[in-house]
């Protein structure tokens, strides 16, 4: 099939490279046999400026570009990379991959040039010199906003980030996709001041887009005065309370619960190898029946979302959890070839410097039936998180922290003082048994998580609707009784 | 064993000169002060788990960027291409860039008599690192993971031994002809093994050594035991009760407390009032006990090195001295903005402008062992793990995840997990009531045992 879109053709028509010259690569990488190699060729420009003091104090671009060469015998991975991308270099590199493997030498298949699956994200083309000023005025105008929003409102720093990386993924066993995925992220942060307090708030948003996602709904104004409004309530937060409660999350990015409670504990590398608290539940219940989870890596121009993943797999709309019952795990090549199961699509890398495993795109829980106000007016007393910064887990115990960054407290079904910011913790096999009522208002977060694990991140996605736990543990100060006193 | 110093004098190898290349070629198009950076290095690491090579990595890989001023405006541009048209298309594109940048008052590399290197052997560089033939690195990492699985019938399964060695290389070079370079080496073995109780329950935990030298690697066997015995002692672990209770900190995660004193003399957050330490100079922050200092002159240090990313001369800063803030880090930048003088804590990646490192920051040692510091505790908590990262340097609110061994009548009665512990910083270093004598160095920043009073610990 010809294709005549340059963009399909990147590294062909950029490094002059042939299916000849695949083929000679993988031959050099399976020399010393093995099961099965690839080669990774990643092209990333990357644009970032950022506005501080209402001046554009940082702009800088930059150009990497590199391949990386897998050999895969057994369980076995030998993996080595070059960032020049010269025939000797590239074969030097396979042939160092290759040293995993002791055994007769293979003949790999390559696989005919074709036309990406699908197109979940525009084709970036490279920036033009016209758009840095356009880019410069998205940051110029969050600084402005956020400054507008309030008075006490007294350190802005706004950001602006962008990439396009173009990838080609060339397996011994056929596969040949290439794919070009521009990625783009817009942030500001505050700092609020009154007479005694200070505080802080951040917020931003962006996807797989290009510029023109910055003119519509999520403008930079939009950005800046959500950070400017965190930071502003912040300086009336009082202490956390401490222990034991019901916690209601907001919608959106407090699904950073499900990434962390359970979405790594899914992944099949931990399971195959059974470190994972969940290793063996597959079909056993792990949650309310409230619950239905999915990984989707399909939803178009989302932060998460990849037409096809960093070893050529096409990506899915896989469910993990349905009705409380643990349907499935996230793959990789690997993990689905050892543990014969079918490649979900989640062989993700930081970039050509790194062997791929499974990771996570856009991580959810479908919308229940519940009216959102109705689950808050459900709680006598407990927490009301709106908004997150990080989570970790530990997912051979299980235990999982968020740390809310908006939190209130709500007292007999009203959400009343603010909180100062606290850690959720919670043991992932059990957290959604927990949750007793789901609402009606999925959303997924505004673009802006990044997932890290072995030292690789990947940018990711996150959502749920409203819900409530009816127990976890909140990592707060205050005595055991919420004080009352500030109330009217 | 094999030594070699570290370059101070600029000698004529092909990176220092790409990199005076790069600045030259800055000047000549019209930039009016510009600052290169090339970095080099070799990585190779390898996994054993359950006895076979899970994988086998090696290879290398270099980047250079480049800054460039027009008068008060900044851009910078990085690049893994070194072919001439790149570097070409590199300066260019850094010089066109600046033109969309504001004018900072501040924005500018050192003066050139803030720069330079210290002088004499580092001792920063051993190319034993990669001296081994790969049969034995793999060695490496079966012996540490075999130790560890050997320990005890419950430790059941692994993320594996593992054992990495790295080089590396930095030239920096600038407009006011500073070319400084120099090389560092690094070697680790570390085992990560699961253990799991009879009634299915799993934990992990993990040991390791690092090392600028093989020669002074610990055995692999011995980090293999050790880190079977933190496993261990993580099994049947429960929820504590909601409590105040004195909390100690093992030197694993009291370099956390350490590192958030860093953000807070970070004269980038200070200038910008984003610390809790802002506006605090001369006064008492902490207890009369603590006493903290950042030195980048340290031989052999993991935070060393002759000069900093803007080419200043590293040094020995006293941060905190016997309770009262003595001095902020900085760099060029936010040293003009709190008119100060930079500390040599410059630190940057390949294209943005200098942000602010540690050198070796570590908290001095207490008299007493970390056993005599508990024998005084009759309830408490002693911390191994955290998790999250619940802490914010502007208001100094710390909420964090934790896991660790309950003390009771001086001693361990029984593992802890799925608790969290909460304070505020600004009282934190005020009730910091002892500390250990055991100071380690595992990384730049290092700290001994240390126990808080009034702190909360929440759990059930």
């Amino acid at each position: 099939m010809n294709v005549t879109l340059d963009q399909h053709k990147f590294f062909f028509e950029r490094y002059g490279m042939t299916e000849r010259d695949l083929e000679r690569y993988l031959a050099a990488a399976l020399s010393a046999g093995g099961e099965y190699a690839d080669l990774y060729f990643e092209y990333l420009t990357s644009t970032s400026l950022m506005v501080d003091e209402s001046m554009v104090k940082t702009a800088s671009q930059g150009i990497s570009a590199g391949c990386g060469v897998r050999v895969v015998a057994g369980e076995r991975t030998g993996y080595a990379y070059t960032d020049d991308l010269a025939p000797d270099k590239i074969l030097h590199a396979a042939r160092t991959a290759a040293l995993i493997a002791s055994g007769p030498a293979k003949t790999p298949v390559v696989g005919e040039h074709r036309k990406p699956p699908r197109s979940l994200y525009p084709v970036a083309l490279p920036t033009a010199d016209s758009e840095i000023t356009s880019k410069v005025d998205l940051v110029m105008r969050a600084d402005r906003a956020a400054r507008a929003y309030d008075p006490r409102i007294r350190e802005v720093r706004a950001g602006y980030a962008d990439e396009v990386r173009n990838i080609l993924v060339v397996g011994s066993d056929g596969t040949l996709e290439e794919d070009s995925q521009p990625l783009a992220r817009l942030n500001v942060s505050c700092i609020a001041k009154s007479d005694d307090n200070s505080a802080r708030g951040t917020y931003g948003g962006g996807g797989r887009v290009t510029l023109d996602f910055f003119s519509g709904e999520k403008t930079p104004e939009f950005f800046a005065s959500e950070a400017a409004r965190q930071s502003i309530i912040q300086l009336d937060a009082r202490e956390a309370p401490a222990g034991e409660m019901e916690v209601v999350l907001g919608p959106g990015w407090p699904g950073i619960l499900l990434h962390e409670a359970i979405g790594h504990g899914l992944e099949a590398d931990f399971n195959r190898k059974k470190t994972s608290a969940f290793a063996g539940l597959l079909g056993k219940r792990v949650a309310s029946e409230k619950c239905t989870v999915v990984d989707n890596g399909t939803l178009p121009n989302r932060r998460g979302s990849i037409n096809v993943d960093d070893e050529g797999a096409p990506t899915q709309n896989t469910v993990l959890i349905e009705k409380g019952v643990l349907k499935g795990y996230l793959s990789d090549k690997l993990s689905a070839r050892l543990m014969g199961m079918a490649d979900t699509g989640n062989g993700r890398r930081e970039s050509y410097e790194h062997i791929p495993m499974p990771r996570m795109t856009n991580t959810y829980m479908l919308a229940g039936e519940e009216d959102p106000q109705d689950i808050i007016r459900s709680v006598k007393q407990g927490v009301y998180a709106a908004n997150f910064g990080g989570g970790q887990v530990d997912i051979t115990n299980g235990k999982f922290v968020f740390s809310a960054s908006e939190a209130y407290l709500i007292e007999d079904g009203q959400i009343t003082a603010p909180l100062r910011n606290t850690t959720l913790i919670g043991n992932g096999p059990d957290v959604l048994t927990r949750v007793s009522m789901v609402g009606n208002d999925l959303k997924l977060d505004e673009g802006v998580g990044t997932c890290g694990k072995d030292g690789q991140a990947v940018p990711v996605g996150v959502g749920i609707p409203t819900l409530k736990v009816d127990r976890i543990t909140v990592g707060g100060t205050a005595k055991r009784e919420p004080a009352r006193d500030y109330m009217k | 064993m094999i030594s070699q110093p570290i370059v101070t004098a600029p000698e004529k190898t092909d990176l220092n000169e790409i990199a005076a290349e790069v600045v030259r070629r800055a000047m000549a198009g019209g930039a009016t002060a510009a600052e290169a950076v090339v970095r080099e290095g070799t990585e190779f690491g390898t996994v054993v788990r359950l006895g076979q090579v899970e994988t086998l990595k090696e290879s290398g890989s270099r980047a250079l960027g480049v800054r460039v001023f027009f008068g008060q405006r900044a851009a910078s541009t990085y690049s893994s291409d070194f072919s001439p048209q790149a570097l070409d298309h590199m300066v260019k594109s850094a010089l066109q860039l600046a033109r969309v940048t504001s004018e900072d008052p501040y924005a500018g590399i050192p003066e050139p008599g803030q720069l330079g290197a210290i002088s004499g052997d580092l001792d920063l560089y051993y190319d034993d690192v990669f001296s081994l033939p790969t049969e034995e690195r793999i060695g490496y990492a079966r012996r540490c993971e075999k130790a560890a699985m050997d320990v005890d019938a419950r430790i059941r399964n692994s993320e594996g031994g593992s054992f990495d060695a790295a080089t590396g290389r930095k030239v920096l070079a600038n407009s006011h002809g500073f070319v400084g370079e120099y090389q560092r080496s690094y070697c680790s073995v570390a085992a990560v093994p699961i253990a799991q109780a009879d009634d299915g329950g799993m934990q992990r935990d993990y040991w390791y050594s690092v090392a600028r030298s093989l020669s002074r690697l610990e055995s692999p066997e011995a980090v293999g035991r050790i880190a079977a015995e933190r496993t261990l002692r993580r099994l049947g672990a429960r929820k504590a009760r909601t409590a105040n209770v004195p909390v100690v900190l093992d030197p694993m995660v009291s370099r956390s407390i350490l590192d958030h004193i860093f953000e807070g003399v970070n004269g980038d957050s200070v200038y910008r009032g984003a610390s809790f330490l802002s506006g605090k100079l001369g006064q008492k922050v902490a207890g009369e006990n603590v006493t903290i200092m950042d030195d980048g002159t340290m031989p052999g240090g993991f935070g060393t090195s002759p000069f900093d990313s803007e080419g200043v001369p590293t040094r020995r800063t006293v941060v905190i001295d016997r309770g009262t803030l003595n001095s902020y880090l900085l760099n060029t930048y936010t040293a003009k903005k709190l008119k100060l003088q930079t500390t040599g804590n410059a630190s940057r990646g390949l294209a943005s402008n200098p942000g602010i490192g540690p050198g070796n920051f570590f908290l001095q040692p207490g008299s007493r062992t970390p056993q005599q510091m508990l024998a005084d505790i009759d309830e408490g908590l002693y911390v191994t793990e955290f998790l999250g990262f619940g802490v914010n340097m502007v208001t100094g609110d710390y909420s964090r995840g934790a896991s660790g061994l309950w003390i009771s009548k001086g001693e361990f009665a029984y593992p802890v997990e799925e608790i969290t512990v909460a304070g505020n910083l600004k009282d934190v270093f005020f009730n910091i009531s002892e500390i250990g004598n055991d100071l380690e160095f595992r990384g730049s920043v290092a700290c001994p045992t240390i126990r808080i009073d009034g702190l909360t610990v929440a759990g059930q």
